[in-house]
């Protein structure tokens, strides 16, 4: 039982630092509010679905397709909508919540609903660790998820790009003298982020079926992340999905899976009135939160 | 003989801006008639609709209700992304008190409105302190928290929810409770606006620091807000538990979340009557689009994103600019 929660545990974790990871670009590093992150994470699977099952493309082809899709949303997203809003955050807020909405509604008006919508594993099969069988999709899911990490805080670090979404979220008038373009980069924080909940959905939706309830869950897991870890700190984010990924994995083991998502939605609750700025954040803690 | 052509509200203005010194009936008119349009139209009019129709008066002014309470935390500061938690508190309380202990209407109603606005308050009162979207933040959480919680532990009937609770003595009693309470409610909070404590929650979101240097309990203020505006949504639920006999999760659904906000979106922020209009256009119309079913929501969602993009002064503020810019022929003097 221990070695099994152990494992869970862990697998749960890295899912969850999966799918915060592109919430934490576009909205914890860059500034940049996108609620229709959820509505991407399903629309990047559904595409996928659409292109294997209803155009017979191959599945790699379709994942491809399927990624620069995503990108293409992102940036579009900001091009139309976001750029004629920018720097009023509640507009920001309503006007990516209501896109958001309308999408995965739309592939709820659509029947997109039943097991049949669920992508194939990449590899099938099982290993068995300490007498419990894991799936090489749930190894791979961590995989990726401690991959995508490591080259994430390379790239938000070290690189041109990586620095300049940094710098503008902390004042993008300063960022503009220094040659960094606001709206270019603002743009690509969003395509950025879209691209990594691509990335997130192919990986992880293969584990099971895809609803437009995945959507709301995984908004809402990706605001617990990123929340409890403090906007824009990456290791906050890995300390973040560990503590919320063990919390649900003890619950759904002790309690009931129905309680799983209430951990998310306790802790962004619990950590909003104890610690705004989260466990590692120190960004515009006085100025924006209290 | 000359003519030139002259503001109709300038004369009013210029007397005095704000405490309206009339000079002719024809002024008393052009002032009376806009407020005169919602107190016409809901109460002497709405009864000659036919029954559909009146149902449908009904629903958008419950939701009205809920967009009233929202714009007055917008007043705030305070952004809501969750109305739908006082809908929702207020129909199971008032839902569980009819049900389990037989409590009846005139009962139930005023306590889960009073309650309610309570509860929600103490909910809410340790995030006071959070702004912007942070504060939107906790709101959007909690009624999905709730509607799980009730889920998870099948407290409050479960998925199944409280069935069987009394509906109104009459259809004309259920009619004139929610419109009376919504003009009441929309003509009360109007002139709490227009008052010195009006003033103060305006201050509050402006610039809560130099509300605070004056000397002023802005937490103090923010409680009142929260426990008005929960009054209001609640009083919206308790209602609709009645008026539909069933209390139970759909209560805290997106529907009373979104509709909410994007009615003040359509209509217009920063006044009373802008969510009100947008409610009275937004519900009608879904009603019209009932026969798209789910794609109602993807229609809100969509109105949302329009009206905050290319829309944002509000249609309500549109409306107002050019009926104060309504002009009038006069004889030049000689």
């Amino acid at each position: 039982m221990f070695i099994a929660i152990l494992i869970y545990g862990f697998i749960n974790s890295s899912v969850l630092a999966l799918v915060a990871m592109g919430f934490n670009l576009t909205f914890g590093i860059s500034g940049v509010a996108n609620f229709a992150y959820g509505a991407i994470y399903i629309f990047s699977g559904f595409l996928v679905w659409i292109f294997l099952n209803s155009m017979g493309i191959n599945y790699v082809l379709s994942i491809l397709l399927s990624f620069v899709c995503s990108f293409l949303m992102g940036y579009l997203m900001y091009r139309f909508v976001l750029l004629r809003i920018r720097g009023l955050p509640l507009s920001e807020v309503m006007a990516t919540f209501g896109l958001g909405l309308a999408i995965m509604e739309l592939f709820r008006y659509f029947d997109f609903v039943g097991a049949k919508y669920s992508l194939p594993v990449f590899i099938d099969g099982s290993v068995s660790i300490g007498g419990h069988f894991i799936d090489y999709q749930r190894l791979l899911v961590a995989f990726v998820a401690i991959f995508f990490t490591v080259i994430f805080y390379y790239f938000i670090h070290y690189t041109k790009m990586g620095l300049a979404f940094r710098a503008i979220a902390q004042d993008d008038k300063t960022a503009l003298t220094l040659g960094i373009d606001p709206d270019k980069i603002g743009a690509f924080s969003l395509a950025f982020g879209a691209s990594l909940a691509a990335v997130a959905a192919i990986f992880i939706l293969p584990l099971g079926t895809i609803s437009v309830e995945n959507g709301y869950e995984v908004l809402i897991n990706a605001l617990a992340v990123c929340i409890v870890g403090g906007l824009g700190s990456t290791v906050g984010v890995i300390v973040a999905s560990i503590v919320i990924g063990y919390a649900q994995t003890l619950t759904a083991n002790y309690i009931e899976p129905h309680w799983m998502i209430l951990v998310s939605l306790a802790a962004i609750a619990v950590v909003l009135v104890i610690k705004p700025s989260g466990i590692f954040g120190k960004q515009k803690e006085l100025e924006e939160r209290v | 003989m000359e003519r030139r052509k002259e503001r109709v509200d300038r004369g009013i203005k210029v007397r005095s801006d704000g405490i309206y010194a009339l000079n002719s009936l024809r002024e008393v008119l052009y002032l009376a008639f806009p407020r005169l349009v919602p107190v016409v139209g809901l109460l002497i009019i709405c009864p000659f609709f036919s029954a559909y129709w009146q149902e449908v008066m009904i629903s958008t002014a419950s939701y009205a209700l809920l967009a009233v309470s929202w714009e007055l935390l917008y007043m705030t500061g305070l952004i809501s992304l969750g109305q739908s938690l006082f809908y929702g508190v207020g129909a199971y309380i008032a839902g569980a008190l009819n049900a389990y202990w037989g409590l009846p209407l005139y009962l139930t109603i005023p306590i889960a409105t009073v309650g309610g606005g309570g509860l929600c308050m103490l909910m809410l009162l340790p995030v006071l302190r959070l702004r912007g979207i942070y504060f939107a933040m906790v709101t959007l959480v909690l009624p999905l928290m709730f509607s799980r919680l009730v889920e998870a532990t099948r407290i409050l009937g479960g998925t199944n929810g409280l069935t069987g609770i009394d509906s109104f003595p009459s259809y004309w009693v259920s009619f004139y409770l929610i419109m009376v309470v919504l003009l009441v409610t929309f003509f009360g909070f109007r002139r709490l606006e227009g008052s010195d404590y009006g003033l103060v929650i305006k201050g509050i979101s402006d610039n809560d620091r130099a509300i605070m240097s004056s000397g002023i309990n802005i937490y103090w203020y923010k409680a009142q807000i929260l426990f008005l505006a929960g009054a209001v949504g609640c009083f919206a639920g308790a209602y609709g538990a009645h008026y539909d006999m069933f209390a139970g999760m759909p209560g805290f659904a997106l529907d009373y979340s979104i509709l909410p906000i994007a009615a003040a979106a359509v209509g217009g922020m920063g006044s009373f009557a802008g969510p009100l209009l947008g409610a009275f256009i937004l519900v009608p119309l879904s009603e019209i689009l009932r026969a798209l079913g789910a794609l109602r929501i993807v229609f809100y969602g969509l109105f949302l994103v329009v009206a905050v993009v290319g829309l944002p002064e509000g249609l309500f503020h549109f409306i107002r600019r050019k009926y104060e810019q309504i002009e009038r022929w006069v004889e030049v003097d000689k």
